[in-house]
């Protein structure tokens, strides 16, 4: 079996007594579009936080191209490649949609600390960042602060930030949420416009947007996986229908 | 593609930038009888400017930054007194070197907390330091600082002059304009960029791969050492030290100037020191009982209705008055 673009073997969490994660095996493959769902509090939030390091598991390890990176740190995670975006808008909200990016794609070119030149001056950042900007329609946009921009603009920035690490995994933690349906497909294109080689892991109550979007399905419950198939599978899961889809299908 | 241009553009050098330099050299020509309190105004400017780096724009929120203040002043104090170490400029650069290192130290432990911890944390080296020269008075000449210290000529060439404090005002001035190159090269670079993105969102920084607390500690150090740069200068030009130069009053004053003047923007430091020592000089002399209302009352002002200082209220304005026009 070759190794997955990222993997979880037996992954554990507790909080106290309040088990979070148990024994989730998960595999994300290379160029993936894969959709993890399971009702509040089935801890999606938690495992992402797993995979990118800023909680460290109990028990069991996470895995980087069969290589296991369970003991590093956040930062030495995104340098590997793995990005993420956050449920609610972490953003650099007096700045502007170009500076988000900047700062980014600065980090992932290891210049973000250097202190003689100034960062006007950094045009393959800037290029690189407008190109990001361009790419999810943020252009007219990208001279304007966080704080000046609607929320479903800001969602994207979310996407672009991400995007500006050049990840090969990209984790997106509810990326709809907060945004009016209306505009809601705006998101949709920019999410199926994706780079085909980026393993794409979302968390997403919008059903209609999970199904068009995944290819695969992970069904998260108190923290264990309740099953996991295609699109089409979880959909005629009668367990899955049970406990967390319920209606929702039948209509 | 503008904003691009934008970005490219912000760190050149405007018209403007001149005018406070070119002010500082008319102040020596137009006004000789009152160089002692420029020079006090701009050894402010250079203590509010390094305040500026951690709390304007890296968000490190200190009550104590007057500890390298007076680190910086007690380094070439104790240097003059006890080895009779009295030259400038090699004073300076042994006070940004103790004071930095101090920075790095503190700033290493202190900077795993946040918001009121970090306060109390800061508060209380300072006060450490302070307790400590109250009672190394072998040292540091305890409760009465150390009086009639003399230094020598600047390069060899002028010295200072008690009287009038020509020497002084211009070779602080000269300092100044140096560090404040300094400064405003670190806030524009990358390094700047990412000292802004902490202050605007940690979780998203650390996100984003960045050594988040590896830069704080090293924006900390920078403006520690600055502002052992400035507390060497109050030494040096004042010929005296005491523990007032360590104490509550002096950080929570320097950060008044920094609030008033606007944090965050590079200038606010200048337009900061000015106004609150202009107002304080001028209250001081029309109602020498009474003059800290003043200053309370127009602190009150400007926190209620210029929260970004009085640069902030600039900005207000030029945005009110180009509403009517392109954006």
């Amino acid at each position: 079996m070759t190794s997955a673009m990222l993997e979880t073997r037996g992954l554990c969490k507790n909080f106290g007594a309040l088990e979070v994660s148990r024994e989730v095996n998960f595999r994300l493959e290379r160029g993936a579009r894969h959709a993890l769902i399971g009702p509040n509090g089935a801890g999606k939030t938690t495992f992402i936080n797993l995979l990118t390091g800023v909680l460290l598991p109990s028990r069991g390890s996470v895995v980087l191209e069969g290589e296991d990176v369970t003991a590093l740190a956040q930062a030495k995670r995104v340098k590997r490649g793995i990005a993420r975006t956050f449920q609610i808008n972490q953003l650099f909200r007096g700045l502007t949609v170009l500076e988000n990016v900047c700062i980014a794609v600065a980090e992932r070119l290891g210049v973000g600390g250097t202190m003689l030149r100034p960062a006007g001056r950094r045009a393959d950042v800037i290029e690189q960042a407008s190109r990001l900007i361009e790419m999810l329609k943020l252009g007219g946009d990208a001279g304007r602060r966080i704080v000046e921009l609607p929320y479903g603009r800001q969602r994207l920035v979310e996407i672009a930030i991400a995007l500006g690490l050049n990840p090969r995994v990209l984790l997106l933690d509810e990326p709809a949420a907060g945004i009016p349906s209306a505009e809601s497909h705006i998101l949709l294109d920019a999410i199926a416009t994706l780079p085909k080689e980026i393993a794409v892991l979302i968390i997403e109550h919008d059903m209609d947007l999970v199904f068009r979007f995944a290819e695969r399905i992970t069904v998260l419950v108190s923290g264990a996986i309740l099953a996991e198939g295609t699109p089409a599978e979880i959909a005629a899961n009668r367990e899955v229908r049970a406990v967390y889809l319920g209606s929702a299908l039948d209509a | 593609m503008t904003a691009a241009r934008q970005l490219a553009e912000r760190h050149r050098f405007r018209w403007w930038e001149l005018l406070p330099w070119i002010a500082g050299i008319a102040v020596f020509f137009a006004f000789p009888n009152y160089l002692s309190f420029g020079t006090q105004v701009l050894i402010t400017i250079l203590f509010a400017l390094s305040l500026d780096l951690v709390l304007g724009y890296a968000g490190i929120v200190t009550l104590g930054h007057a500890a390298f203040f007076g680190v910086g002043a007690y380094t070439v104090g104790m240097m003059a007194m006890h080895w009779g170490w009295n030259e400038p400029l090699s004073g300076l650069v042994a006070a940004a070197l103790v004071a930095g290192a101090i920075g790095l130290a503190s700033g290493w432990v202190l900077l795993r907390t946040q918001g009121l911890t970090l306060l109390m944390l800061t508060l209380c080296t300072m006060t450490l330091l302070e307790q400590a020269a109250n009672m190394g008075a072998a040292w540091t000449g305890g409760f009465d600082g150390m009086p009639g210290l003399s230094f020598g000529k600047i390069l060899g060439l002028f010295g200072f002059d008690a009287l009038y404090f020509r020497s002084q005002y211009l070779y602080v001035l000269a300092v100044l304009f140096f560090c404040f190159v300094i400064v405003r090269m670190l806030v524009y670079s990358s390094f700047g960029q990412s000292l802004t993105g902490i202050r605007e969102n940690l979780l998203r920084m650390h996100a984003v791969g960045a050594p988040v607390r590896a830069r704080q500690v090293l924006a900390y150090t920078v403006s520690a050492a600055l502002a052992g740069v400035a507390g060497a200068l109050f030494t040096q030009a004042n010929g005296y030290v005491n523990l007032a130069v360590l104490g509550l009053e002096r950080a929570a004053g320097v950060l008044i100037v920094l609030i008033l003047g606007g944090y965050g923007r590079l200038y606010g430091a200048f337009v900061g020191a000015i106004a609150y020592m202009v107002l304080e000089h001028l209250l001081a002399k029309a109602y020498p009982t009474a003059w800290q209302l003043g200053i309370g009352l127009t602190l009150m002002a400007v926190a209620l209705y210029a929260r970004n200082g009085i640069l902030g209220l600039g900005d207000a304005l030029r945005r009110r008055l180009g509403a009517g026009g392109t954006r």
